[in-house]
């Protein structure tokens, strides 16, 4: 990770424009990659003479038992929970953590003991009040009051929790069209199909649009649910560096230059796959590049704006929106409901002859339950708060909330001295830990300041590349950012977590709040 | 007879050839290994290098003229515009026993409705309480701030329905299986599977990329079979045989054929052959057993004998989701394995109230709900072999029911026509629809799915109008 990026979005008449599309990845200090990597070095030692301890005897196995007989095959490798049992069990309480609230801007975090080192917990009855800085509820409308959940009960008592059948067969509801009619006017594109479920839409719907014989090029950094769908088509999947243009260009030449493996019959034909907002790396991706390679090279473009649609661009329709392309440039487009409207659920959108061919053959069209009624009440008046139908321009302010808001967190961070990694105007806000035990320190530090947060470390990241990643809402007002942002001052002198040596390291206090407020008013 | 200078010919070689062997004697000794190795040298050249590869060098004109010339296939093929999936009933309103369809109603035997819970009050108020206490999303995944504790509440009460240790749920019912397989099964694990089960099965065994062997549908001789094969290609290997899991992937009751698995025989090969059983009872939980416990209450097995049970929330309990219930050992595993588990937004909290209520109406000390399918299951069984011309495919216990026509006039199309005059008379019912790339696609055939409330006179309607429907068709 080396590189300092700057990307100029395309601007036809020369002017600049104000996005200021700045994207940054400091590079790793080498002591502090060398500490992390020491670090794991002595978990793993120590992890090792403690399952010495158990097998002897000496120490108490806490993991439970099979209950078949000895003799049959064991169901895990004993390196496969190497890591559970001795690295994870440790700082277990800051993962998997319940809550007892709307997962709105503030949540009510459920207090968990444990006597055992985290083997098993105990709820203790408290509830912890938080600012929510880990659900994806980048406008806000995770909400328990208000017209969206309104919407949502009336469509209950009218419709039914759900109906027991398929689209194919019986659960094809009148709502299903206007949402899906609704949302195909929301990307400006022709047609669009709405799921249950976004994980499912990614994995069971590219086997039916890419198969044997076919390419894959998919970004590194691709979400699990594209890789599964990937490798379940059947099609040759090829990464390519994340974000990297003559990487990706590289690979299409070498593609149709020498075809199939072995057989070097032309391939049938290449589907490029990237994401809008990469949720780990708070990265954007390139889209005119990528849309004038596919061009030039005639391949298909699939991008998954699961944490971009809603969140990002000035009428936040994602990065089409953001980088002002032709949305008929991209032949694919999909995302998710849970992170920009409060409910469940994916899509898949493009022209219609690809879409009707997604409604006769998608697995999940054809053998998964159909959306439920509240859940797609809920997008369709979150959809039209956002377009402003309902007469109020409460959608437009959201947007411009949460962009506010995010130009004003990362900014401070970032003039505090810590690394962040990502985009300016990307929502996602990672900020680097590196050390595996601070992973733990961080977020129990700003639970006990009141802010829930997310720290994640490997296997979702690289091994030296831990983070604790912000999610920023326009639910959040300045007040609590500036509550987390000086909570977030104090944890990182405390555990000492200001890396970067392009920027000084300063204190909150130190900083002119008054640029910052200027945020809000321009 | 050598002459003279024939003779001086051979001794001048003789002499020749002593003074070479002398001179060798004279040689320095490095020389000599040079030699030698030079002579390895040009025999390994002969013999052992192999030819290189000559690299197609192509010029930037022709790499040019090859990215010019290549053309791709379109995206997706053409798609016929008269494709049932494109012409899908348009429904508004509930569709619990009673359905609307462009403003007629009509008795509804074709949704997964089995205990009547779409549109139950209680279950609609606890699900309104529940939107007014967490809104409807979840926002995030299990790991991220996702689990809330009514989702706690809900594993709970599963595994205390099933007596079981731990119960895990997951957001979409597809998903549960296709999740669950691939993070116990790995690359070189066996599986044997029976070739009848569901797509969401045949999709989780493709992603788990191990060994599969496919015995016909629950025909245990053919299971026995494959397990000797195993078990004599085992004894040849010892050591690797001790690192390969074996699992067995069953249904309880088949949704693709209506029938129960022999489950009492295949728990006995169990510890005869040592694999363990995943079984997927999602037609079966809440509709199979005195009080809907499933196949293992049916047969009275021990549940602690079957390693992982596996069951969806959106058929009897009315809800959205699916759940897989076990020992402890065998299901927390998945918290960390699973990805539809991991990587995915948790079950919506309205959805998981739901289904906590209609476990609490299952539960319910005067409840005879499962009982009383059954009852009305085995009725319309009989009633139904009473019609000629249909051939029955399923258990009479089951409440899902596969209707054929006899002899080779079994087609789709004739199959939808009999939907299409049903749907004329006020009943709805469905051909069952799959996709063409099913391990074995099943016959067609209409399914048909009893919901416990309906009463005889309409079980009577409903046999009336298939024979109607059989006449109309075939005539």
């Amino acid at each position: 990770m080396s590189n300092y990026q700057t990307n100029k979005p395309r601007d036809d008449n020369n002017r600049t424009s104000d996005h200021r599309n700045h994207e940054e990845f400091e590079e790793t200090p080498t002591w502090a990659a060398v500490v992390t990597v020491l670090g794991y070095a002595i978990l793993s030692a120590l992890g090792w003479l403690r399952d010495f301890l158990r097998h002897i005897g000496l120490e108490e196995k806490r993991t439970a038992h099979d209950p078949n007989p000895k003799d049959f095959v064991p169901l895990y490798q004993s390196y496969e929970c190497f890591y559970t049992r001795n690295l994870y069990t440790r700082i277990r309480d800051v993962f998997n953590q319940p809550i007892a609230s709307v997962a709105g801007a503030k949540v009510h975090v459920m207090e968990r003991v444990s006597d055992d080192y985290n083997w098993t917990f105990k709820f203790s009855g408290k509830k912890i009040p938080s600012i929510n800085l880990g659900s994806y509820n980048y406008l806000g409308f995770a909400e328990n009051q208000g017209p969206c959940s309104e919407q949502a009960i009336k469509s209950i008592e009218t419709y039914a929790v759900t109906t027991c059948s398929t689209r194919h067969e019986l659960g094809h509801q009148r709502y299903m069209k206007e949402l899906e009619s609704l949302m195909a006017e929301y990307l400006n594109v022709e047609d669009c199909m709405a799921f249950g479920m976004g994980f499912a839409t990614n994995a069971l719907n590219i086997p039916t649009l890419a198969g044997k014989g076919d390419l894959i090029l998919s970004d590194k950094l691709n979400h699990v649910s594209l890789i599964l769908g990937a490798r379940l088509s059947g099609a040759t999947i090829r990464t390519f560096n994340h974000n990297d243009m003559k990487d990706l260009e590289a690979h299409l030449r070498k593609a149709i230059i020498s075809g199939q493996p072995r057989t070097c019959r032309p391939w049938k034909k290449i589907l490029i796959i990237v994401e809008g907002v990469y949720s780990m790396e708070g990265s954007l991706c390139k889209l005119p590049e990528i849309i004038e390679l596919k061009k030039k090279y005639k391949a298909y473009l699939y991008v998954d704006e699961a944490h971009s649609i809603g969140a990002i661009g000035s009428r936040g329709r994602g990065v089409v929106d953001y980088w002002k392309v032709d949305p008929n440039d991209i032949e694919i487009h999909m995302g998710t409901f849970t992170k920009s409207f409060g409910s469940a659920g994916g899509y898949i959108a493009g022209k219609k002859n690809i879409i009707d061919y997604i409604r006769v053959s998608s697995h999940s069209a054809c053998y998964s339950s159909s959306m439920s009624a509240p859940i797609v009440h809920q997008i369709i008046s979150a959809l039209s708060i956002i377009m402003g139908r309902d007469g109020t321009n409460d959608g437009q302010k959201r947007i411009q909330q949460l962009a506010c808001n995010v130009r004003y967190f990362r900014r401070q961070l970032v003039d505090m001295g810590f690394i962040v990694y990502g985009n300016d105007n990307s929502p996602v806000v990672p900020v680097m830990i590196f050390m595996p035990a601070k992973i733990a320190a961080v977020n129990r530090e700003m639970l006990k300041r009141g802010c829930a947060v997310v720290t994640v470390g490997f296997p979702a990241t690289l091994l030296t590349e831990s983070r604790v990643r912000f999610c920023i809402s326009a639910g959040h007002t300045k007040e609590m950012l500036n509550h987390a942002l000086k909570a977030m001052d104090e944890v990182g002198h405390l555990v000492s977590l200001r890396y970067s040596k392009k920027n000084p390291h300063r204190r909150w206090i130190e900083l002119d709040h008054a640029d910052y407020d200027k945020e809000y008013t321009s | 007879m050598g002459s003279p200078a024939n003779h001086d010919n051979v001794a001048s070689l003789a002499t020749d050839f002593y003074s070479l062997l002398e001179s060798f004697k004279e040689t320095p000794f490095y020389h000599l290994l040079f030699e030698i190795f030079l002579v390895l040298t040009v025999l390994w050249l002969i013999l052992f290098r192999k030819p290189r590869r000559i690299e197609k060098k192509l010029t930037e004109k022709e790499k040019q003229e090859l990215i010019d010339e290549w053309q791709p296939e379109p995206l997706v093929p053409p798609v016929d515009a008269n494709h049932p999936a494109l012409n899908v009933r348009v429904l508004d309103g509930i569709v619990g026993k009673t359905i609307e369809i462009d403003g007629k109603k009509s008795l509804n035997f074709a949704t997964f409705n089995f205990l009547n819970f779409v549109g139950n009050p209680r279950i609609t108020d606890k699900a309104i309480q529940a939107v007014q206490k967490y809104g409807v999303g979840s926002c995030g995944p299990r790991g991220f701030y996702g689990t809330i504790d009514i989702h706690l509440e809900l594993e709970e009460r599963l595994a205390h329905f099933f007596n079981c240790e731990e119960g895990i749920i997951y957001s979409y019912g597809f998903s549960t299986v296709a999740s669950i397989i691939p993070a116990y099964s790995k690359r070189n694990d066996i599986l044997f599977v029976d070739e009848g089960v569901h797509y969401a099965i045949q999709k989780g065994v493709e992603a788990s990329r191990s060994t599969v062997k496919w015995f016909r549908h629950n025909d245990i001789s053919d299971l026995e079979r494959l397990l000797v094969e195993q078990d004599i290609h085992d004894k040849k290997n010892p050591k690797k045989a001790r690192t390969l899991r074996r699992f067995l992937i069953i249904e309880g009751l088949y949704m693709n054929y209506g029938d129960l698995c022999p489950l009492p025989r295949m728990v006995e090969l169990k510890y005869q052959y040592k694999y363990r059983i995943f079984m997927d009872e999602s037609v079966s939980f809440g509709t199979i057993g005195q009080t809907g416990r499933g196949v293992t209450e049916y047969y009275n097995i021990d549940r602690r004998k079957i390693d992982l049970i596996s069951s969806s929330l959106e058929y009897s309990v009315g809800s959205i989701g699916g759940f897989a219930v076990g020992s402890s050992f065998v299901v927390d595993h998945q918290r960390l394995s699973a990805q539809g588990y991991c990587f995915s937004a948790s079950l919506p909290p309205l959805l998981a109230a739901a289904a906590i209520e209609a476990l609490n109406i299952m539960e319910e000390e005067d409840t005879t709900l499962c009982d009383t399918l059954m009852e009305k299951s085995k009725r319309l069984h009989q009633k139904l072999l009473d019609i000629k011309g249909y051939l029955i495919v399923g258990e009479d216990i089951s409440p899902l029911k596969h209707l054929r026509l006899t002899n080779s006039q079994n087609t789709v199309a004739r199959l939808e026509e009999i939907v299409e005059f049903a749907q004329t008379r006020g009943i709805t019912i469905t051909v069952a629809r799959y996709l063409n790339d099913e391990h074995r696609l099943p016959e067609p055939s209409i399914r048909l799915i009893l919901n416990v409330e309906m009463t005889d006179e309409e079980l009577e309607f409903l046999c009336t109008v298939l024979q109607e429907a059989r006449v109309k068709v075939t005539v």
